[in-house]
């Protein structure tokens, strides 16, 4: 850690003064995800902090990183993430309960592993060494020397990371499918069936309901040229909820007796 | 010298009047760019469209937006105070930010300095712009969520459902750009479109971004985020005022942008066309700006007439054109072009690599003929009794009313 500190303090100034200003955005944000009420506002925060730590690997030489975690995490997880949520609902909170049995002891042991897996590789990785910064291994461009260890030296774990997301995209895709027990009609299923049953008058759709320039009301029926009601033209939801108007008082000719009624 | 090298000796003032710069074109790109697309809508709709204010009605959209600012900023009472201000906020900003890496020009010479009118080149540059857009999309989905009314959530599910779904055929699409031109920054793809353009030799990769990105940028037939007939105004049903105005503008800001970059990407960026690169060294150089703004206009007067043209997309069309066909489609494409590259770095000779070309096509035409025949032979069957169709309706009451049946006919 002192190692780490000093090197922070022979960080360039520019570079200082981005971290300074930064850093404790970022960290309020963690805090304040982990704090806020609602949902969202912690999705949004999660997002900010994810955009800050991408400004912190640009800014150490680690510019493909940078860009792809705000590509893949800000933009495609997080944005999931804010999907999933908004369609839970605006204000509802967390419910305690335990759906699925086991379900606690489980998430506590893959926090502790996977705390001790950061903690461990994050020690190992500085303990006890020179920091010698990315310039060196960017000589030749950082994505470049990023594509040659990916497809050479870690080509193996690479592969097998990819395996392992292919089959989790497509476990959620299995779970989350459910078989139609019908065929859905498509709409030219469904205006071939128009032709085929009832008369060729409905064709083209069915009439709206009311009575044009006076009327436009969803429970007023439709007048045929005979001045009668046409009675595909409202909802037979409305009909039989017997929630429909009589349209005669609308016809042309008697609208201006028809003025004074209560509709 | 590269673009990269010059770029990396600009002092910090050339950097702040390029910044000034790139703002000011893009927002007066905005104001003409609303007056020239209702002009031509007109055009196109047998109509003349704003000519009142200004010559031509050229200032009509200066009206609009002073207009727009002076009227009374809503906010509902059932929305999220904070976050409702912040997303047209997001929107805005991010729109600009993408322009940082786009070269409007070549080497040129701006106060005595030798420059290039790029306000800076990242190695990762095309990535960055992809980036910016992603984080572009919280702006609208944010919007839809925080008016707390549901057209709005509606829109911006739809619209963030679009643009993550189009971004990855967008992204695959620029996949094969990279392979050809060695290279993620995008002053050094212009640079290796100085022979070829892109649009030419990646041509289905062209066809694949130019798709996306009007899907991308929620605009007609793909504007299904503020379908009017369905959404009222969708995502932004709830914003007036400065915050409406807000998002107007990063709309056609965003236009513009993947406008800029498609130039960037396929049309050789600020190069000439084929034949007139003789004009690239007028002004000084500065003449490749005029290329520049040219090919933005030009694909800008594609959105046009893309909107002026086309009905809109149900929405579930929309979804499986972009899964089912662009992203397959972008998918086998880049397998062809990475064997492609690899065969000619190998140093197979070019009849080896365009018999590969030649093969592919073919056996792409084969098949699809194989299909379309099965296909017509399979319509030759008489058709199955379509079965009834069996929604979840609930019961109608009583038997007064139309039946069932005919009320599903028409559904």
């Amino acid at each position: 850690m002192i190692s780490l500190a000093l090197e922070v303090g022979k960080t360039a100034a520019p570079e200082a003064a981005m971290f300074w200003i930064l850093a404790p955005f970022a960290v309020i944000a963690a805090l304040g995800m982990l704090l806020v009420k609602k949902a969202v506002h912690s999705a949004i925060l999660m997002a900010w902090v994810m955009i800050t730590l991408a400004i912190f690997y640009i800014a150490q030489g680690a510019l493909f990183l940078g860009i792809v975690q705000v590509v893949v995490y800000t933009g495609a997880v997080m944005m999931l993430f804010l999907f999933i949520l908004m369609l839970v609902g605006v204000d509802s909170a967390d419910s305690l309960k335990e759906t699925i049995k086991g379900l606690r002891p489980i998430a506590i042991l893959a926090f502790i592993g996977f705390g001790g897996l950061l903690v461990s590789l994050i020690g190992r990785a500085t303990l006890g060494h020179q920091i010698v910064g990315l310039d060196s291994a960017n000589a030749n461009g950082n994505v470049p020397a990023l594509a040659e260890l990916l497809f050479s030296k870690y080509v193996w774990a690479f592969e097998v990371v990819s395996a392992l997301l292919i089959t989790a995209a497509l476990g959620a895709m299995v779970l989350a499918h459910n078989h139609r027990v019908h065929q859905r009609p498509t709409q030219r299923d469904l205006s071939i069936l128009r032709f085929r049953t009832g008369s060729l008058a409905e064709t083209a759709g069915l009439a709206n309901p009311g009575v044009y320039a006076l009327h436009n009301a969803v429970d007023v029926p439709a007048l045929l040229p005979d001045g009668s009601a046409a009675p595909t033209s409202i909802s037979a939801m409305l009909e039989a909820r017997g929630d429909v108007i009589d349209s005669s008082p609308f016809q042309l000719g008697q609208a201006e007796e028809s003025e004074g009624e209560d509709k | 010298m590269t673009t990269a090298e010059i770029l990396g000796q600009d002092p910090g003032w050339i950097i702040l009047v390029k910044g000034v710069f790139v703002f000011l074109i893009a927002v007066l790109a905005t104001l003409m760019a609303i007056w020239a697309e209702r002009r031509i809508v007109a055009r196109m709709q047998m109509r003349i469209g704003p000519n009142r204010v200004g010559p031509q009605g050229l200032l009509q959209s200066l009206s609009d937006g002073v207009k727009l600012a002076l009227k009374e900023d809503l906010i509902p009472a059932a929305a999220d105070k904070i976050v409702f201000i912040i997303a047209p906020i997001i929107s805005a900003t991010t729109c600009f930010m993408s322009f940082a890496v786009i070269p409007m020009s070549g080497p040129v010479s701006l106060f005595g300095h030798k420059t290039a009118m790029q306000m800076t080149d990242l190695p990762v540059g095309v990535l960055y712009v992809l980036a910016i857009a992603s984080v572009g999309v919280y702006g609208i989905i944010l919007a839809g969520w925080s008016s707390g009314s549901t057209y709005p959530l509606l829109g911006g599910l739809r619209s963030s459902a679009q643009v993550i779904s189009y971004e990855v055929a967008m992204g695959l699409s620029l996949v094969a750009v990279f392979i050809y031109a060695g290279s993620m920054s995008t002053s050094e793809i212009v640079a290796a479109q100085q022979k070829w353009w892109y649009s030419i030799v990646l041509f289905p990769s062209f066809v694949i971004y130019a798709i996306s990105m009007v899907g991308e940028t929620n605009r007609a037939p793909f504007d299904l985020a503020e379908a009017e007939g369905e959404l009222v105004g969708g995502f932004h049903t709830e914003y007036s005022s400065l915050k409406f105005a807000l998002f107007f503008l990063a709309e056609y800001v965003n236009i513009v942008a993947v406008s800029a970059l498609a130039t960037t990407l396929f049309l050789g960026g600020y190069h000439a066309l084929p034949g007139l690169t003789f004009t690239e060294s007028w002004l000084g150089g500065w003449f490749t700006i005029v290329w520049f703004f040219a090919k933005v206009i030009f694909f800008f007067f594609i959105f046009v007439w893309l909107r002026g043209t086309l009905p809109r997309l149900r929405y579930d069309q929309f979804m499986k054109f972009g899964w089912k066909v662009l992203i397959p489609a972008s998918l086998f494409w880049i397998l062809i072009v990475a064997t492609m590259r690899v065969m000619s770095l190998r140093g197979t000779s070019r009849g080896g690599v365009l018999g590969f070309a030649v093969g592919i096509v073919l056996v792409v035409l084969i098949g699809s003929f194989a299909y379309d025949s099965a296909k017509k032979r399979s319509e030759l069957v008489p058709e199955a009794q379509i079965p009834e169709p069996s929604f979840p309706v609930p019961a109608i009451p009583t038997s007064n009313g139309p039946s069932a049946q005919s009320e599903v006919s028409h559904g």
